[in-house]
């Protein structure tokens, strides 16, 4: 394989795995900051337990989401040299940006959080952790803001001299219409991963055969699935408008999420496909009329612009070459990412129906158990495939229009040496990925701590052991 | 002042910050198995920087953002041109940041044991790398007309960045047993005092001899005075460390680092990455960076954010000033779940 191969792989999987991390990191800090705002409130010890024990949770999932994020900004430079040069006066400033407004919050207020239970008062403390779950949501704002440039170039010149894209409007690439609506679908997706987990941990715990905590674990089952339900409508609804916002600056996207050669009006909705992708007629589709022209357009009768015409339309806009994706990615990931987040919805759904009026279900079967763990991986899921659809979506091109992805590698680094990095990262990824799920599971099997209140007074005096250590 | 002027004084004032703060935290690390006998000796060394070291690491991240804001061009030939030294860094860092949260995880001295070995590894490759890669920035490698780094990676190993590594091991080295002579009582305290004064005089020696290098190849008064102050600084710190004078020992490895970092980034300017092929082709100030109105806009996040960044890090370091000892640590219960 060429370097450019290797290297797109590597983005691929590095990105994939860094964003397993991140949603849960997301959507946690804010649930845990709400379990503790809960606790200091009501003073009941119930809430202080939990926010211990999500905490841990939370904190297990951080640390590996800050290691493989630092990858994410080195690999511009290792392997996408010429890109970063290309668009390092645009790209470059929201991710210093967000370094500096968003990182250090979280970084500094997480240790405080962390080791702070006996040094600052229970309001400091919880402000603490809200002050780091808005660090979180800050950075996906910076990050989805210069993702968003690649995807929809906007407030820019192009400096054919210096033979770069130059910054023109700040403000204009920081309100692009793409990250203006990127960002609320993918905190909402965040929101779905982490109250998929916290309503399948505490689901587990519940239908147990003696419960533990039954009346603790209840709060967290019905505050994690109402967040998926809710989250899950949010994710809906914008999910619905990044689409139409899709098609007006990418219609080559949407044309590959339908595999839709041909433009038609009105277009319909493939739910699945059984045969080739390529344009010939497939062996079986089930398709809903009209679905795709609402979904693109907005109107139920709206044109859809087919794949063919798109090729032809950029060859004289762009010269000759092939602006397609790779159509069959760009399909089934788009059907997947809907599939996994509709049936993650029906899950929170039926927790929340077996848990009403204060029942519990029964504990002498298994396959609830099955739902919670599939109520925690699908929301995940879900995510992966949004991403991996729109990245793989926006080929050719690294920045829409202006760019071709095979001109931004490093022109100077050979194969072997991504190849090397690539086998590295992947084994070093494999490991910690079992190390992860390990821990994650025996912190969630040793249930709820014991807590001390008085321990959280913040006034603890010298010859006392410390409250949290390593 | 330009400013891309301003942006290089930034970058460098990043990389100050990170090696006077990261710098005490892969000293402690490198520290473990020499200062550390025991499981308890090992954790409250671990857990005088655990609050701090993950913001302590933000700067790297904030450096390397920034030279890709204001230096694109920068960013590009650096990370492109030094890609293994930062692939064995990144494995480094990685595999420690996650050894300080999992370490604890489970009690069972097997499990320990190898968490403490990626934090050993984790912090002696950074430290050795950062030295052999601003050896390597401040003396010029091989850049090609495209901006393109074309030389091996074996080109990297020469004499004079080997040394700046060298001069990086140590000097952290010594920083992080005057940190951990700050902030311990007890063994551990006796210990680190003891090492900060073995090993700061190797450090002495190399750091002098590496200061000296530069100066000879940089013929610049500045970067003569900002060398001298750092080696007095640093036998400032020696001396203090001698006394039994803890904090200004720290002030004194503090101090040296950040005079010796700025001293390299004086000696580099206005490149800022020298090419060894034909000087034509060095990255400069003004041939690698962003636009006005980039570097402008960055300005305004910087001068206001910066201060508030430095405000609430400063709160933290306050936050956790006590003084541990091994007896700070419980014994045996599970920490989190410690009643006391």
């Amino acid at each position: 394989m060429e370097a450019l191969e290797l290297a797109r792989w590597q983005f691929g999987i590095t990105t994939v795995y860094h964003f397993f991390f991140v949603p849960i990191t997301i959507g946690l800090s804010f649930l845990v900051a709400g379990l503790e705002l809960a606790w200091v409130r009501t003073r009941n010890e119930k809430w202080l337990r939990l926010t211990k024990f999500f905490g841990k949770v939370f904190l297990i999932n951080f640390a590996m989401g800050i290691v493989t994020g630092l990858v994410q900004e080195f690999q511009f430079g290792m392997n996408w040299s010429d890109y970063s040069r290309f668009v390092g006066d645009i790209f470059g400033a929201p991710l210093a940006v967000e370094g500096l407004l968003a990182f250090f919050l979280e970084s500094t207020f997480l240790g405080l959080w962390i080791f702070g239970w006996d040094k600052l008062s229970p309001a400091v403390h919880n402000a603490c952790m809200w002050i780091a779950a808005i660090g979180t949501a800050l950075s996906a704002y910076f990050i989805l803001a210069a993702n968003s440039f690649m995807q929809n170039p906007v407030g820019y010149t192009f400096n054919a001299e210096r033979g770069r894209a130059e910054l023109e409007s700040f403000t204009e690439v920081l309100t692009n219409k793409v990250v203006l609506i990127t960002l609320p679908h993918t905190l909402f997706g965040a929101f779905m991963v982490a109250g998929g987990l916290m309503a399948a941990v505490s689901m587990w715990w519940l239908i147990r055969r003696k419960p533990v905590d039954a009346d603790a674990f209840r709060s967290t089952l019905r505050l994690g699935a109402v967040t998926l339900l809710v989250a899950g409508l949010g994710t809906v609804v914008t999910g619905d408008i990044q689409g139409k916002v899709m098609t007006e600056v990418q219609p080559m996207k949407m044309a590959a999420a339908e595999a839709l050669y041909e433009t038609k009006q009105p277009a319909p909705f493939s739910i699945l496909t059984v045969g080739s992708l390529d344009g010939d007629k497939p062996f079986y589709q089930l398709e809903v009329p009209h679905l795709l022209s609402y979904l693109a357009t907005g109107t139920w009768n709206g044109e859809v612009q087919g794949i063919n015409n798109l090729q032809a339309e950029y060859e004289e806009t762009y010269g000759p070459g092939n602006y397609k994706p790779y159509i069959p990615v760009t399909y089934w990931s788009f059907r997947l990412m809907i599939t996994c987040g509709a049936l993650a919805m029906a899950i929170g759904a039926w927790m929340l129906w077996v848990t009403r009026k204060g029942r519990v279900p029964r504990s002498d079967r298994r396959w609830p158990i099955w739902l919670a763990v599939a109520a925690t991986l699908l929301p995940l899921f879900a995510n992966s495939f949004g991403w991996i659809f729109t990245e793989m979506g926006r080929q050719p091109w690294i920045v829409f229009g202006l760019m071709r992805t095979e001109a931004g590698v490093s022109p100077n680094v050979g194969a072997g040496t991504v190849l090397t990095s690539l086998i590295v990262f992947t084994l070093l990824y494999g490991a910690l990925a079992v190390v992860e799920v390990k821990l994650l599971l025996s912190a969630i099997k040793k249930g709820l701590p014991d807590v001390d209140p008085d321990n959280e007074t913040g006034k603890q005096p010298d010859d006392k052991p410390m409250a949290f250590a390593y | 002042m330009e400013l891309t002027t301003v942006w290089f004084c930034v970058v460098a004032f990043l990389f100050v910050g990170y090696f006077v703060l990261e710098g005490f935290d892969f000293g402690v690390g490198m520290l473990l198995p020499f200062l550390g006998r025991d499981d308890r000796e090992r954790r409250t060394m671990i857990n005088t920087i655990s609050p701090l070291w993950d913001g302590n690491e933000v700067w790297l991240i904030v450096a390397g953002a920034s030279i890709f804001a204001a230096f694109p061009e920068w960013y590009a030939t650096l990370f492109s041109g030094f890609y293994l030294p930062l692939l064995l860094i990144l494995v480094a860092l990685i595999v420690r940041g996650v050894a300080f949260e999992y370490r604890h995880q489970r009690d069972d001295a097997a499990w320990k044991q190898r968490w403490d070995a990626a934090i050993i590894f984790g912090s002696f490759v950074p430290a050795l790398l950062w030295g052999v890669a601003f050896g390597n920035i401040v003396r010029g490698v091989e850049i090609d007309a495209d901006k393109n780094y074309v030389g091996t990676f074996f080109d990297l190993l020469n004499p004079y960045a080997l040394l700046a590594g060298a001069v990086t091991l140590t000097l952290f080295l010594t920083h992080g047993a005057n940190f951990l002579a700050l902030k311990t009582r007890g063994i551990i305290h006796e210990r680190a005092r003891d090492a900060s004064l073995k090993v700061g005089l190797v450090a002495a020696v190399l750091a002098v001899g590496f200061l000296l290098w530069t100066c000879l190849d940089h013929d610049d008064v500045w970067v003569w005075a900002l060398s001298g102050l750092a080696a007095l600084a640093f036998v400032g710190g020696l001396v203090a460390a001698w006394a039994r004078r803890d904090g200004w020992a720290f002030v004194g490895t503090m101090a040296a680092i950040g005079l010796a970092v700025t001293a390299l980034f004086v000696a580099l300017f206005p490149d800022v990455m020298p090419s060894t092929l034909d000087p034509a082709y060095s990255l400069t100030t003004e041939n690698a960076a962003s636009t006005d109105k980039t570097l402008e806009i960055m300005s305004w996040v910087a001068v206001i954010f910066l201060p508030i960044v430095i405000g609430y890090q400063a709160w933290s370091y306050w936050v956790f000033r006590k003084r541990i000892s091994v007896e700070s640590i419980a014994a045996d219960v599970p920490v989190e779940h410690t009643p006391a």
